[in-house]
């Protein structure tokens, strides 16, 4: 038997007592657990996946969803903007790099972007297999979205418009995987990547069968797309025989066509080539110098129809914005610390009542006052201690809920069981509120009187 | 002489002073202290035992000078060197039979007895992992006896240890104690108004309020 043993003995001697105790406290520090948690990984994850992005162009409408739907790809696109707008500002002196995407559509609720390959160079992304896409409708995936959907290289999956499931289905043409890259912790794993052109050419399967009947023009500039096109494929592939048989055929030529624009490369760098009037989704903008960051949102706000939007600036807006209740949920945390450790001192100072004579006994004993001081302190410090293990334990597993039921969400890839070290100030805190509540307990144990207590009649 | 008082004085605050008359007694004596309530026997306990400092005199114990020891040395003598039992059994409820003669065995820093052999001697090794709130009013008092000796004290104190127990109990309670005290080679002191106990033991003193 020790000291320690014996204060363990009587903190189970008291179970329901002691229990609603620990639970309290653990409650409480569950909440500043999460709170701790998600402020680190939140603003952890929000600088990472906006690393590089200095500014994000897009249509006008709110600039907080413009960041969340083109950086963190969690709210709707504000909707498209025209290329040859986009092209003319990625020529802009103050303009460093622009990588163009195009949003829109979902595979199973997980977003499928459409852009070029310096978006990959932009989050320095590893393939664990196969390789970026090269032809319209081939995909790389995200590590979660390969995980959790079980598609693996050469698979084929339909996407559906919108960007939440259950919307209608792309049906026309496949995309098909041709790599899949390695787990990168940021916004890219739960990501279907591809070329802007296979998002095009998606949504252009549906619109064609209205516009053969009813706008010329249309029909026209198709056929002039087609045409450009394959003069590209001349020139890369020298496939002057079915170049040929495809002009002979133009008129019902209409599937081949497509299957030609299909197994053309796409651009892997800057806008694709079109003759179109294309549009695109939004355009993430690095800045050439710290000039840019004063002239250039002020220059795309007001001379044009699009609308420039910083990732830093909207996100500290965001987080001020849930401030308050960050604020109000901090407060609900310290009242039930509080109130834990005022029933951890409410309820050593009761038994205390009852233990007088135990106390009396130990110094009978041969226990020192010392000692007995130490014995109620172990038990409040034990106490809290147990509340701030499971106050902890509960806060990542409310964060591992929060993140396995948000796969797609703004919430997805926090990680719940890494630990900081802040968390040791949380035993540490605990721990206080321990030695406070047991201060005036143990006092009182170290100044009982023996003599009395042990004879009284 | 193992253990001796001499000139002992006390007054509780407010209070007559108490004088007790001194007492001498060697290895394995045993001695009864009689007194009406009120007479200042327990007061007498409380300056033996060192739970209490007497105005003037000594309490000397195996060449120990008690009165002496600051508190905390007090504190480690007393688990040490004396053994007591209560008036009521006084154990630990949150522990079992052994924890509470282990609990005391924490404190002292001597070889003790065996608690299992102890235990059997009072025949007690069928309730060792008992909780104590299980015991009957005799066995609960035969462990605070277990207790009292776990340490191989020099003095065995008792506190009216018979007062709640039946004649057969209260007979035994003090024939164990004394064979203990023979066993150990301890002084034993029982302070009592139980006239059961003076058929067992002859020797005794009485404390009167002068």
């Amino acid at each position: 038997m020790n000291l320690f043993k014996l204060s363990w003995k009587y903190l189970t001697f008291r179970p329901l007592s002691t229990g609603l105790n620990v639970l309290l406290l653990a409650l409480g520090l569950a909440i500043i657990t999460v709170l701790l948690l998600i402020q680190d990984q939140f603003e952890k994850k929000m600088t990472q996946d906006a690393a590089g992005i200095d500014l994000v162009v897009g249509a006008k409408g709110s600039p907080l969803q413009l960041i969340l739907s083109s950086v963190y790809h969690v709210d709707f696109p504000t909707g498209n903007i025209p290329m040859n707008e986009a092209v003319r500002l990625s020529r802009s002196r103050l303009v460093k790099q622009t990588i163009p995407m195009a949003l829109g559509d979902n595979y199973q609720g997980y977003r499928i972007v459409g852009t070029n390959h310096d978006y990959l160079s932009l989050y320095e992304v590893g393939f664990s297999s196969g390789k970026a896409w090269e032809e319209p409708f081939e995909v790389v995936l995200g590590a979660m979205v390969a995980e959790k959907s079980g598609l693996k290289l050469g698979d084929t999956f339909t996407g559906s418009h919108g960007i939440s499931v259950g919307s209608h289905d792309h049906d026309h043409h496949d995309f098909r995987v041709v790599g899949v890259l390695e787990p990168e912790g940021n916004v890219v794993d739960r990501l279907v990547l591809t070329s802007i052109e296979s998002v095009w050419y998606t949504h252009d399967e549906e619109e064609p069968a209205e516009e053969e009947t009813t706008s010329e023009p249309s029909e026209d500039q198709d056929t002039d797309a087609h045409d450009h096109e394959h003069q590209n494929e001349v020139a890369e592939h020298a496939d002057h025989d079915h170049e040929d048989h495809d002009h002979e055929e133009e008129d019902q030529g209409h599937d081949h066509d497509h299957d030609a624009k299909f197994h053309h490369p796409v651009a892997k760098s800057g806008f694709p080539k079109t003759d179109q009037d294309r549009d695109v989704t939004t355009l993430l903008v690095q800045y050439r110098s710290p000039m840019a960051a004063v002239q250039l949102p002020r220059m795309i706000n007001s001379n044009t129809n699009m609308q420039a939007a910083s990732p830093s600036f909207e996100m500290s807006r965001l987080f001020e914005l849930l401030g308050v209740g960050i604020q109000v949920l901090e407060g609900l945390a310290f009242v039930l610390i509080a109130i834990s450790g005022l029933g951890i001192f409410i309820a050593l100072y009761n038994s205390l009542k009852e233990r007088r004579y135990d106390l009396a006994v130990l110094r009978a004993i041969g226990a020192s006052k010392f000692q007995l001081l130490i014995l109620i302190f172990l038990e409040g410090i034990s106490l809290t201690f147990l509340g701030a293990l499971l106050g902890i334990l509960l806060g990542h597993s409310f964060l591992s809920i929060l993140a396995a039921q948000n796969e797609q969400g703004i919430a997805a890839g926090l990680e719940a069981w890494t630990f900081l070290s802040a968390e040791l100030w949380i035993v540490i805190y605990a721990l206080t509120v321990g030695v406070l509540a047991s201060a005036i307990p143990a006092w009182s144990a170290y100044q009982t009187s023996i003599a009395n207590q042990l004879t009284r009649k | 002489m193992l253990f001796q008082t001499k000139d002992l004085k006390f007054s509780h605050p407010g209070q007559k002073e108490y004088h007790f008359q001194d007492i001498s007694l060697d290895r394995g004596e045993s001695l009864l202290i009689l007194g009406k309530s009120g007479s200042g026997k327990t007061t007498l306990l409380n300056l033996i035992a060192g739970l209490l400092s007497p105005h003037s005199g000594s309490v000397v114990l195996d060449g120990t000078a008690i009165n002496q020891l600051d508190s905390g040395k007090m504190d480690r003598f007393r688990g040490e060197n004396i053994g007591i039992v209560f008036q009521k059994p006084h154990l630990l409820a949150p522990l079992d039979v052994k924890e509470n003669l282990m609990m005391a065995r924490y404190f002292s820093s001597k070889k003790g007895q065996d608690a299992d052999e102890l235990l059997k001697e009072l025949e007690l090794s069928n309730k060792s992992h008992s909780p104590v709130n299980q015991l009957s009013e005799g066995e609960a008092q035969r462990v605070s006896i277990a207790r009292a000796l776990i340490n191989r004290p020099k003095l065995i104190l008792a506190d009216e240890p018979t007062s709640s127990l039946d004649d057969e109990n209260a007979e035994r309670v003090v024939k164990l104690m004394q064979d203990q005290a023979t066993k150990i080679q301890a002084a034993l002191i029982i302070v009592t108004h139980d006239h059961r106990v003076k058929e067992q033991i002859s020797n005794y003193i009485e404390v009167k309020s002068v």
